[in-house]
């Protein structure tokens, strides 16, 4: 066998390994269940979702859940429903280009900072520390004053905000990586900092941040719905969670199950993102798993 | 001691320095100025210039922060758009209700979530410290918006027990207090979660130390242990994440305040940005960088009290 | 009349893969006023001895058989109270690592006070005896020295300091774990001549556990070898180091560097590793890396006496005997 064979045999062996953890964890299945039906919806949304999510008809507006529309309709007849599945799409459109941008950033800079040397670190961190200090919303609400509320803002000022999370991970784990007495004998050995960084500290600071990562969604997510529905987001007609909610918040008295329905996917991706986390964690960790019992 | 106080404080003024010159070059760098922001698309070149010389904006960047540190620390940023009122005096009063509500958040929260991690932790693996382990996990990551407005809907539309809009009658305590429950679970309930979780996973690993064996075999009573000997320590992690969590709670508290109608910084900031009120916008995310900083520096130095080794720079 | 005196101890952690049988029928005995020294490669049982004496023992241990009767009774049948009333008072301890033993975020002065909770005595008091405490270990400016915290101080006299501790209430049995293996030559030194001096004078009994074998031989009056979660040889230090009996004690001897009279490039090892405790062999429990295994030792063989108060668990003495 080749050396790539092996190594995407392992790879393979590996996945299978967490994944049979993870399904046997009651909380990870769950997770991973429900992580699968959001996605899924979300991506399949032209086909599964019964109505346009965007077409009028204000014939049908604000009904009750019934048998043509499961969740009702809104104040101009759209179908609470194909909302929710496409507002799921919105949801992932912003999530995922922002926690990747995140976490290439928080990659490149964490490594940096702790392979490099002492200066470099603390410029980083000091910059780290420096992005942390805005409250996210906060520094969300002032950009958007400037440009207008838009996807690409939301993406961008969480993804800025987000950097350090990642950042201080990757550089903590770099720095102890550093110390250990395999990298220190390939450097004795001269290898080069490219290979030390793409072979022995990359796939060691992968899994960590792969369970960050997917415990960073719902955050990004709650986000993304938060300043949609402060108007501050997305904007309407697009069907996102927040914006959804906004429009039952208009009606709260009168017609409740527009709230209801809204907050519902928010609260499902939170929690399924954060079981799958949450197991992941304990798959990805050994260390966390042995932990029961002595 | 006070060696480290100051140089804490160091940081801390560093930090505010670095954070307001990073937003000044952010602004810059994006496209969107403030005067089109204020005046709108359609005001004539004088006008825009007349407000760009008001505003200093036809001065060079480093001018530009050089001179809004300079005013910072007269305590000035800038004038109301409309009613040409100090934004200082505006921004600081609306802190009062922000702070209200996020202390009160947070001091309930904190001492649920400390006494379940203490719970959790004594009786590990117990069937109550399982159903509080799903209940915190389940309530970590759900967006404090969406707890407001379903507890908007449950407890005073549905319900009625609680009012749903305002901060209550100025000097009248019980009425605040009242209308200060709902907004403080909104945004407290997560962290009740989060901190039951950290001072579990701390209890534990403090629970399982050297120091603690030497109290158990000097006969020292076990809750005395418990309380004294190991929360002390574990409760080290919680005072940093409860001074870094302002920064989330001062977020949640925008969304909470627009749901309950609540006076406030992140009202403050909403209604500006919807009158293009450009000065206010600035000024409210200024404050709300300030309190965050000082947060992180308070819990700083309370570690510091608690903890010997931190003061002496170990 | 013995201070302690272990009879026939068993005691099991119940693991995944099955009871693992950390001691199996261990009997010792610490008589008043001596030192007994418990010698073991790491994993002998000697952490679950000293647990199972003080009872505060890992939830998944579980004592099979036997009696740790402490002044004649059995601290096996005592409730919880009861032995929360003995540690401290009648029996103490001091641990392996000084850098671990301390509370971190409590003064010394604090944490010397707070384990004499039982007197009902003014603070001032508490202090004033704790800094006596402080003196008679060694350490300079005692007074001022109990309002410092435990990382001011170095890992000698944090050692210093937990065995001021111990000795407070002068207990009737001391039990030092290791109480000198994280610190350097010299200190050990110092530190055994006062752990001995202050013996004395107490008149406690001490069981003193070390795997370094000129320590014991220098403070023991007697020494018990384990192997294995078993006793493998008792006696007097003076006839187990010069006589030995067991072929385990033996080859201990042979590798410790204090003993080595030729010499040698190559350190001397026992080859072959601990058994597993879950799936014990039949026999011997030394039997494979034994270098004098012979027909036997398929059998267990009992603590036999190889003369007056020495006694092995090796079928040669059995066998010198009958022969």
């Amino acid at each position: 066998m080749t050396d790539t064979a092996i190594a995407l045999y392992k790879a393979r062996s590996e996945l299978g390994e967490i994944i049979y953890h993870l399904v046997r964890n009651p909380l990870g299945l769950a997770g991973l269940i429900i992580v699968v039906a959001i996605v899924g919806s979300a991506l399949l949304a032209p086909w599964i979702a019964p109505y346009d999510p965007v077409a009028m008809n204000i014939q049908d507006r604000l009904q009750g859940p019934n048998a043509a529309h499961l969740l009702g309709t809104d104040q101009i007849g759209r179908d609470t429903f194909s909302r929710v599945i496409w507002g799921g799409r919105v949801a992932l459109k912003v999530a995922l280009p922002t926690i990747a941008g995140a976490v290439a950033f928080g990659l490149l800079l964490g490594m940096i900072a702790g392979y490099g040397p002492k200066w470099l670190d603390s410029l980083i961190v000091l910059f780290f520390d420096t992005v942390r200090s805005f409250p996210t919303v906060m520094f969300a609400l002032a950009v958007v004053a400037l440009v207008g509320p838009s996807l690409n803002t939301v993406i961008f000022v969480i993804m800025v905000t987000s950097i350090p999370t990642y950042g201080r991970v990757v550089r903590t784990l770099t720095q102890s990586l550093k110390q250990s007495e395999f990298i220190t004998a390939e450097r004795s050995l001269g290898a080069k900092v490219p290979r030390i960084m793409g072979i022995h500290i990359l796939p060691n600071v992968l899994g960590p941040l792969a369970v960050l990562a997917a415990m960073d969604i719902p955050t990004v997510v709650g986000l993304e719905a938060g300043l949609s529905f402060l108007g501050m987001g997305v904007k309407p007609p697009t069907p996102s969670w927040g914006v959804l909610l906004a429009d039952g918040y208009a009606l709260i008295r009168n017609t409740p199950w527009l709230i209801i329905a809204g907050g519902i996917p928010l609260i499902l991706t939170t929690l399924g993102f954060t079981f799958l986390g949450e197991a992941l964690r304990d798959v990805v960790d050994p260390k966390l798993r042995g932990k029961g019992g002595k | 001691m006070l060696t480290y106080i100051l140089r804490r404080l160091g940081l801390a003024a560093l930090i505010t320095v670095l954070a307001v010159t990073l937003l000044f070059l952010i602004i810059h760098m994006i496209p969107g100025d403030p005067v089109s922001t204020m005046l709108g698309p359609k005001a004539s070149p004088e006008l825009r210039a007349a407000l760009e010389a008001r505003m200093g904006l036809d001065k060079p960047l480093p001018v530009q922060i050089g001179l809004f540190f300079a005013n910072m620390l007269r305590g000035d940023l800038g004038m109301d758009v409309f009613t040409n009122r100090p934004v200082t005096m505006i921004v600081l009063g609306q802190i009062p209700h922000t702070l209200v509500l996020i202390l009160f958040s947070i001091l309930w929260s904190a001492l649920l979530g400390i006494a379940l991690g203490c719970y959790s932790a004594v009786n590990r693996n117990s069937f109550g410290d399982r159903l509080a382990g799903v209940l915190s996990v389940s309530v970590i990551a759900v967006p404090a918006f969406v707890v407001s407005l379903y507890s908007l809907l449950i407890f005073a539309v549905k319900l009625q027990w609680f009012p749903a809009i305002g901060a209550g009658e100025p000097g009248a305590w019980g009425d605040q207090f009242h209308h200060l429950i709902l907004p403080s679970l909104a945004i407290g309930l997560s962290w009740v979660g989060y901190i039951a979780r950290l001072v579990r996973a701390s209890m534990l690993e403090v629970m399982g130390e050297g120091h603690v064996r030497t109290a158990r075999a000097f006969g020292l009573p076990e809750r005395r242990i418990t309380y004294r000997y190991a929360l002390r320590l574990a409760i080290l992690p919680t005072v940093t994440v409860i001074g870094v969590g302002m920064g989330f709670l001062l977020s949640a508290a925008v969304f909470t305040e627009i749901v309950f109608s609540r006076p406030g910084l992140g009202k403050l900031v909403i209604d500006s940005i919807t009158t293009r009120n450009y000065p206010v916008v600035m000024g409210s995310v200024l404050f709300s960088t300030l309190i965050f900083v000082a947060s992180t520096t308070l819990a700083d130095i309370i570690n510091a009290i608690l903890d010997p080794r931190i003061r002496a720079g170990k | 009349m013995a201070v302690l005196d272990i009879r026939d101890l068993s005691v099991s952690y119940s693991t995944p893969r099955g009871s693992l049988r950390a001691l199996r029928n261990v009997s010792l005995t610490v008589p008043e006023g001596k030192i007994v020294g418990i010698v073991g490669e790491s994993g002998c049982g000697k952490s679950t001895l000293i647990s199972s004496i003080i009872r505060l023992m890992a939830p998944n241990a579980r004592v099979g058989s036997g009696e740790v009767r402490f002044k004649g009774a059995d601290l096996l049948a005592r409730s919880e109270a009861e032995m929360r009333a003995l540690r401290g008072t009648e029996i103490s301890m001091v641990f392996q690592d000084p850098m671990q033993t301390h509370n971190p975020v409590l003064t010394v002065g604090q944490q010397m006070v707070d384990i004499q909770y039982r007197d009902k005595k003014p603070k001032a008091e508490k202090l004033k005896r704790a800094a006596e405490m402080l003196a008679l270990v060694g350490i300079p400016d005692p007074e001022a020295r109990l309002n410092q915290y435990p990382f001011e101080f170095s890992g000698g006299m944090r050692q210093r300091i937990a065995i001021a501790m111990a000795l407070m209430a002068r207990p009737a049995l001391l039990i030092a774990d290791e109480p000198t293996t994280a610190l350097d030559a010299t200190l050990e030194v110092q530190i055994i001549k006062r752990l001995k001096e202050l013996q004395d004078e107490i008149g406690c009994g001490v069981l003193f556990i070390s795997h370094h074998l000129g320590v014991i031989a220098e403070l023991c009056d007697e020494v018990v070898v384990m192997y294995a979660g078993e006793v493998v040889e008792s006696g007097t230090v003076r006839d187990v180091f010069h006589n030995p009996a067991h072929p385990y004690t033996a080859a201990l001897l042979d590798c410790d560097p204090g003993h080595i009279k030729v010499k040698t490039r190559v350190l001397p090892t026992i080859p072959g590793n601990i058994p597993d405790l879950v799936n014990l062999p039949k026999g011997c429990i030394f039997a494979d890396r034994c270098d004098k295994r012979h027909r036997a030792c398929d059998t267990r063989p009992a603590l036999w006496t190889a003369r007056a108060g020495h006694r092995a668990a090796c079928h040669l003495i059995a066998e010198r005997e009958t022969a």
